[in-house]
This record gives structure tokens, sequence and C-alpha cells, in this order.
């Protein structure tokens, strides 16, 4: 490992964290799987190192090794010091003793990480008890102290509150003042924010950030997001294929990396374009579409509900919008705002309450079954989920050529050389065809249901949340994919993203949700690079970008607008 | 980077290159989800000794006394009354005269005779015989009905959903015996009245498996491929017949095979009781409750056919237990685990 930091073995005390030529083996019922690779890093007192890397890079087990956590089948060699001691075949009960006082955690899904049916107060007490370091009234008030500190408001009252009571980044913050408890030597934070919003991810870094000055705590930050590498790290390890490739200062890794694979990394990463200075302002509107434009879809006013057992929950609240072939628009929001309600909507999975919805001039409501079932023929979709959106008895030939046997188009020969023309399209090796879905990675499932999308030569995709499961590089390669694609057969599509930068990347026009209700909309020039709505202004400034100068300006530009309200 | 995974080849930088360069080279056969599940069902032992006993059970049943008109290779029919000899007592012999035995050999009447001189080895195959039969047509009817109105539960929901339900939760809280037992006496008579038992069975028993398809069905809706199968424009019964009930077949399978050794298990007590087959047929539950008042003095009559009970019973639990494992993938570490706990660390170490 030449890229590894040299250890001092005489001064490993000076270390909250530190490996040592840590190799980790699981034993499969298939061949044994290397997946850490004599890996050497350390953490310092109240620094945050941030091991970065894409999904099999052997970041998490890394820190689960550290935590002891490791299930049986794993075969750990090498060293993993919290502060003195050496972790790796601890026993159990002395480990168990370390556990919240010398090294915590915090967890990926705040929406699981607490118990629902226990109190935010007995779930915090629990380690200070187990621990002996308080217990009753006095573990009580350490507990509000400890939600106070992690900014929950009016923390008396709350923490009686049970976890569903609480949102998804206030239970983020929740777990986050069990990880502190107990004053850790080093906090082992497993993709804190990648399962909340960007303005809750800001938020919630801020929160760390303060909260590791205070307490002179080291933190190892495990994450994919480069962005939050920028905002958060003082050093960075990058990892692939179990090997740590690249290490050093954020300044040096971010900007002038070294390794080919930190440089493919950074390069994957989506950015926001830099603005176009454009001379005259177009109005903030669809409806000034140059005429000719051939409308493939159209909503107008339209209403969503969703019907919970009599409840009825308005999901979509008068948006208007509308796609003209050759066309990307991009619909933004954050969780909750209504966006993939909308291609729902569209793919005719939810009935539209209000409004009208038509494709190629057909209102999606008023159409019979059969009617509808000859216009879904013209609509491909591609879903979120790789892992779940192929049917895993189907061969990858199957799935593929499914749309053609459901509209009973072509003959037997005819629908698998349209199979191999379309993984030729998304470069795929032909013999895929004979494959499952579980032999294939994510990146390449989801290429398959891109192919599957395209079967039928649609006019209309519907991307929802297409590349969000999936890594950065691979990421890169499946929009560059979708592109290529939207160029070559021309249709319209509607793209469903959390991520602005992705679709400033895809898309020609954009329309920004908050809470079901469209805040912004126009074209993707205007809105993005020039936002007027207060809601844009916040998600731009939120979502971090990978230059750690550059974010330290974007930190303080997002705390003014964050004042401001 | 000397200690690079030996799959990977060298110079890529890119997990996307990465996983491609993986995917063109790997060479092995492409294995559909079912064939590794059969697989991994011929690996357990249990149910391989077990799936043979079941074989050799039914051939045996199946050919010595024949099948209707076609004649078996066991000479002796189960209807034709004879001379007792030496007290009915089962010539068969399995103990060698060297261990103080009479020695192998088979006799007249391997499992003896009942009080008239019937041959009980024909009269037990014959009961085998409708057993085996009343358990499949039981086994299939039932599943048949359970996976198709839990299915049609499942993916429907609302109204649909809370009738269907109520009708099973009818079938559930009328104790199954008597239901069984009053269709079955309505049934029991007439010409063949051994299929029209299993089909009244099969109507009754459907209920535990239509809950367990609609559990499984309600988590499978939500899958993206069977909105993409939808959005598609897929009709209803595609979307059922071809992407939700393949996926639900584990939990199928298993419970046929657990119905099927529970129908062989009603039917039998259903005709101790005297509600199920009728004299001149015969089945093994019939054969016990003829013979109970025998226990004593000839224990064989009943010995015989409550044994064939068991070890159906067993046989196809085991099967079902097989199954289950095959299917549920979280199994496939314990093997390797538990080895590893009885030998511990140095037989790990000790691998290549």
């Amino acid at each position: 490992m030449s890229h590894a930091a040299p250890i001092n073995e005489q001064d490993s005390s000076g270390y909250a964290l530190s490996f040592k030529d840590l190799n980790v083996t699981f034993e499969t019922s298939g061949s044994d799987v290397h997946a850490v690779k004599g890996l050497s890093l350390t953490v310092r007192p109240g620094r945050v190192v941030a091991l970065v890397g894409e999904s099999g890079s052997g970041k998490s087990v890394t820190s689960t090794a550290a935590m002891g956590l490791l299930p049986s089948n794993a075969i750990v060699e090498g060293s993993a010091k919290v502060g003195t001691v050496n972790v790796v075949g601890l026993e159990e009960s002395k480990l168990r003793k370390m556990r919240a006082t010398d090294i915590a955690m915090v967890f990926q899904e705040p929406m699981t990480a607490l118990n629902p049916v226990l109190t935010i107060e007995r779930q915090l007490t629990e380690a200070l008890e187990l621990h002996d370091i308080a217990y009753g009234k006095e573990a009580t008030d350490r507990a509000i102290e400890l939600l106070r500190l992690v900014g929950i408001p009016e923390p008396e009252k709350r923490v009686k509150q049970y976890p569903h009571q609480f949102s998804g980044g206030q239970r983020q913050r929740i777990v986050i003042a069990m990880a502190i408890s107990c004053d850790p030597k080093v906090i082992i934070a497993d993709e804190p924010t990648t399962a909340l919003d960007v303005t809750v991810q800001a938020e919630i870094l801020d929160l760390l950030r303060e909260l590791k000055d205070r307490l002179n705590t080291g933190i190892l930050l495990i994450t994919h997001n480069m962005g939050v590498v920028a905002d958060m790290a003082d050093e960075v390890a990058v990892m692939f294929q179990g090997n740590l490739v690249e290490t050093g200062s954020v300044d040096q890794v971010l900007l002038h990396p070294q390794h080919e694979y930190t440089q493919r990394l950074l390069a994957a990463v989506p950015r926001l374009s830099a603005p176009i200075d454009i001379a005259e302002h177009a109005p903030h509107s669809t409806a000034t579409a140059p005429p000719g434009r051939e409308l493939v879809l159209e909503a107008k006013d339209l209403v969503l509900e969703y019907d919970m057992r009599g409840t009825i929950f308005r999901a979509v609240e008068n948006v208007s919008f509308d796609i003209a072939k050759g066309e990307v628009l991009g619909i933004v929001g954050e969780s909750g705002s209504g966006k993939s309600t909308i291609a729902k909507a569209v793919l005719g999975l939810l009935p539209v309450a209000e409004g009208t919805l038509s494709v190629k001039g057909h209102n999606l409501p008023k159409l019979s079954p059969k009617e509808a079932r000859a216009v879904r023929k013209s609509i491909g979709v591609i879903f979120q989920d790789p892992a779940a959106s192929l049917n895993p008895r189907f061969p990858i030939g199957d799935c593929i050529t499914e749309p053609m046997v459901v509209h009973k188009v072509g003959t037997k020969a005819s629908r698998i050389k349209r199979a191999q023309e379309l993984l030729d399209a998304v470069k795929l090796p032909r013999n895929v065809i004979n494959r499952y879905p579980h032999e294939l990675s994510g990146g390449q499932r989801q290429r398959i249901c891109i192919a599957r999308a395209l079967t039928l030569n649609p006019e209309l995709l519907i991307a929802d949340e297409p590349t969000s499961a999936l890594d950065v590089s691979v990421q890169a390669l499946v929009l560059e994919m979708l592109q290529d694609l939207q160029r070559d057969f021309n249709f319209a599509c509607l793209f469903v993203s959390h991520d602005l930068a992705v679709v400033d990347m895809l898309a020609d026009a954009v329309v920004v949700m908050q809470s079901g209700k469209a805040v912004e909309q126009g074209m993707v020039n205007t809105v993005l690079h020039s936002p007027t709505h207060d809601y844009t202004k916040r998600l731009l400034a939120a979502a971090p970008v990978p230059d750690p100068h550059a974010q330290a300006e974007r930190r303080e530009a997002w705390r003014l607008l964050n004042n401001a309200r | 980077m000397s200690n690079i995974n030996d799959k990977t080849p060298e110079n890529l930088t890119s997990i996307a290159e990465v996983e491609d360069a993986k995917l063109a080279a790997s060479t092995e056969q492409s294995k559909s989800q079912s064939r590794i599940i059969f697989e991994r069902f011929l690996k357990h032992k249990p149910a391989m000794i077990s799936a043979v006993t079941l074989v050799l059970i039914t051939v045996i049943a199946f050919t010595s006394i024949g099948i209707g008109p076609i004649p078996g290779w066991w000479k002796q029919s189960y209807l034709d009354a004879g001379s007792v000899i030496n007290g009915g007592k089962p010539s068969l012999s399995l103990l060698p005269t060297w261990l103080g035995g009479s020695g192998i050999r088979i006799g007249d009447h391997p499992f003896g005779q009942d009080s008239v001189g019937k041959d009980y080895f024909a009269l037990v195959m014959n009961g085998t015989q409708k057993s085996i039969i009343i358990g499949l047509v039981v086994g299939l009817v039932a599943t048949f009905l359970g996976a198709v109105i839990g299915a049609v539960a499942g993916y429907f929901r609302g109204w649909v959903d809370e009738v269907l339900m109520r009708i099973t939760d009818l079938f559930i809280v009328i104790p199954l015996l008597v239901l069984a037992a009053v269709l079955g006496q309505m049934a029991g008579h007439g010409s063949g009245s051994i299929i029209t038992l299993a089909l009244v069975l099969g109507l009754v028993t459907w209920t535990g498996l239509a809950r367990l398809v609609r559990g499984e069905i309600l988590s499978l809706r939500e899958r993206e491929y069977v909105a993409a199968a939808q959005a598609m424009g897929s009709k209803t019964s595609r979307v059922i017949a071809k992407h939700l009930l393949p996926n639900t077949v584990g939990v199928i399978v298993v419970n046929a095979t657990f119905a099927i050794a529970g129908a062989i298990l009603l039917e039998s007590s259903l005709s101790f009781l005297g509600f199920g087959v009728q004299p001149p047929e015969s089945s093994l539950g019939l054969l016990i409750s003829q013979y109970q008042n025998a226990f004593v003095t000839r224990p064989w009559l009943f010995w015989w056919p409550g044994m064939i009970i068991v070890v159906i019973a067993l046989a196809v639990n085991f099967l079902g237990d097989g199954m289950r494992d095959a299917f549920d993938p979280r199994q496939t570490g314990k093997k390797r685990r538990r080895r590893a706990g009885l030998f511990a660390m140095p037989t790990r170490k000790d691998k290549p």
C-alpha cells in the first residue's frame, strides 16, 4: 500500500481510531470474498476522515470491523485500534463495554435505526444505564440535554414521544444524540445523510461539524457523496475494490487527485453547469412554447389524490405542464413533494382526480381500458430500484421483449432480434439474453430496464429517479446512455429526480415541486440559474459540490439564506 | 495494488467497467432460480431420503396389486378370503438365522392375514393406494383453490379481499373434522367415491394456503416489476399469472406438501370414525378402525397400516422441509457456519 498513511507504532495513543493492514475475507457458499485488502488508516480526535468509495469497495466492511459487528463468516486479520485497544479478536463482553463509550455509530436509515415501540427517552437513557453513567432522573436530564444539543425544539416535552412523531431529519438528530450520549472517542457515521433530502442533509452536516468541534471526537465518515466529503472532511481516503487507492487532505484529493480512479470518480459527479447569460429571459411559463411543437404529454390543472382508507390525501394540486416530441421535462422536489405521484398517474397506476392528463391528445381519465392499453403502448418506463424492477423469474430476453408479448407485436424470431438490437444499444453483450436478473449488477439491470422501456419505440419515456440507487460512475454511464438514446430515438421524456445537477444535465424544461404544488417552472437555464422562488434557491444552495473551497462559500450562502427566513 | 481480485482485470478504474468485464468474463452456465433451488434441494439429505421412500412406497403400492383392471405382480387379491394359515401371523421375516431369527423370507402372507383369511399385504397396499390418491387430489384441489383465491384477494384488495377473506374465516371457524365428516358422508357413497371424497376434502382445506398466498401477493404487488407490467398495459390475468404467482411458488409448493400430509391424516381420521371411505373399498384409516379391537390379539393388523400412515406423513413433511430450505435463500450459509462452530477457527484457516 504505497498510498497509505504511515502509522507510528509508538504513538498510536494519539489516534482515536487506527487500522493497520486490515484484511477481511468472507466465507461464502461459493468462493471466498476478499472484501478489504490490507487497509491502513488513522483518525485523530477532532478530525473528520472521509472513507469514500462505491458499492463493493469495502468501506462499510471496514467500519463494521471497527465496531466488531462483522458476521461470523468473516475472517479478520491485522489490527483495528480504538484508542489503544485492538478490537480484532477481542472478547465479546469487552467489546460490548467499549461500544458507545469508546466507539459509536450513526446509521444510514433513520427510519429503521430507532425502535418504534419505545419512547425517545427510553432509547436515549438505555446506553447511559448500560454503561453505569446515569440512572433515573439523572439519565432523563441527560437525555433532554442531548436532545437540546442536537437541536430538537422543546426537548422536555418531546423526549416522551415515540419515533414516528418525528420527521426523518429529526430522527437522524436523535440517532446522533444516541451516538454522542457516552462521549465516545470516535464516531463512525455510515452514510449519515444518504436517506435524507438535500436541505435536511445540509442541516445534519452542520450539526455533525459543530458537535465534533465541541466534543473533540474523531469522525470516520463513510460516504459515496463527494459533495458531503468536500463539506465535512479534513482528510479523505478513497477505496476501490477493497484497496485503499488514495489518501490525503481534502484539498489534495478533491482538487488534485493522483490516482486514476479518483480522477474518474470526481469527473463522474454531476454538477450544475455554469450559468449561461440568457439575453431574453424566457417567461416562467410553459405556455410560451414555440408553435409547431408536437405535444406528447399535456397536463392541465392536474389533481391527484390517494385514498387512505377513507381519508383523502391530496398529493398533487393544480399542476400543469407539457412535453413535446424530443423534449425532456425534469420534475424535481424533495420526498413527499408529489413528483413520483405524477409519474404514476401518467403510467395509469393512479386515477386522475381532477384536471386533464392527455397523451398525444387522448385524455387518459376518459379512456376505456382498451383504449388506455393502446395508448400505453407508446409509453416506456424506468423505475428507481434496479433490484425490484425486473421479474426475478424471467430471463433477460423475456424481460426486454415483454412489451411485445403484451401488445402481441412480432414473432418469436423478430422479438429475439429486437432484444439483441436493444442489448447492443445499451452496450451489454448479446449472450446476456439467457441470463437472469440476479446475475447482473444494479447498473446493468438498470440498462436492461432502459432497453425494456424502448422495446416498442415509445413516444414518451417516464424515468422515475432512474439513477438514484446507482453509484456515481455507474450513474454517469446510465445518464450518458439515456442522453444518447434520447437523441437517437427522439422520444419525449418525463424525468423525475431529486438531484438538480442530473436534471440540469438532461432536461430542457423543469418543474420544481414542493408539497404537491409546482412552485416554479420553466426552462432549465432560467429556473436553475436564476431562480425566483425561495424554495428553488434553498434547494440549489443546499446541494453540496465536490470542491472544498467552493463548498465553503456555498455553506456561507446557505447559512445566510437560512437566517433570512 | 498487488493483491487485486483474480477475476478483475488489473487496469480498470471504474466500477461500471469492472462489472461489465466480470459479466463478459463469466463463462459459467447461467442458472435460473428454479435450477438453483432444485440443486439446493438435492443437497438436503432428509428430503432426498424421504423422496426415495415415498417413490418406493408408491411404486410398490401401485404395481403389487395393480390399478383397476390392470393386474399387478402380487398373486393374491385383497377381496378373496382363504384359509387362515398359522393364525394369520405375518410370514415376513427380516432377521437372519445367525442373529436368532428365522431367516430372511417373504412367504405367502408377508403382512399376515385377517380374520377371514384375506391377504393383509394386498389389503394394506390397496389402502395405501387410496390414501396416496386422496392425498394427491386433495393437495391439488386445495392448492389450486388456495392459490387462486389468495392471489385474487391480495391483488384486488378492497371489497374483493374483504368478501374472500370472510369466506375463508367462515371455513376456518367451523371445525374441519365436523365439516369434512358431514360432506364426506354425503360424498362417501356411490361410485368413484374416493375421488369425490378427495374433492370434498380439498374444498374445505384450502384456507391456510389462501391466507399465505394473499400475504405474499400483498407484498409482491408493490414491487416495481409489477408496476412496470401494469404500466406497459398487461392484462390483470397476465400480471397475476406471470409476475405474481410464479414468485409465490415457494410458499405454494411447500404448503402443498404439508396439505398432502394433512389430507392423508384427515382421511385416516374420517375413515377411522366411519365417515370416510366405505367398505368394500379400503383405506389405511379404515383398516385401523376395522381392526382396532384386534390390537391385543393380532397386533399386526393394527401396526402395518398405522406404520405406513406415519411413514408417508413423515416423509411428505420432510420433503416440505427440504423444499422450504431450498426456497429460502437465508438457509444457504447455515451449514458452513455450523461446521465453523464445531471445528472452530483452525478448520477455517486450513482452507486453501
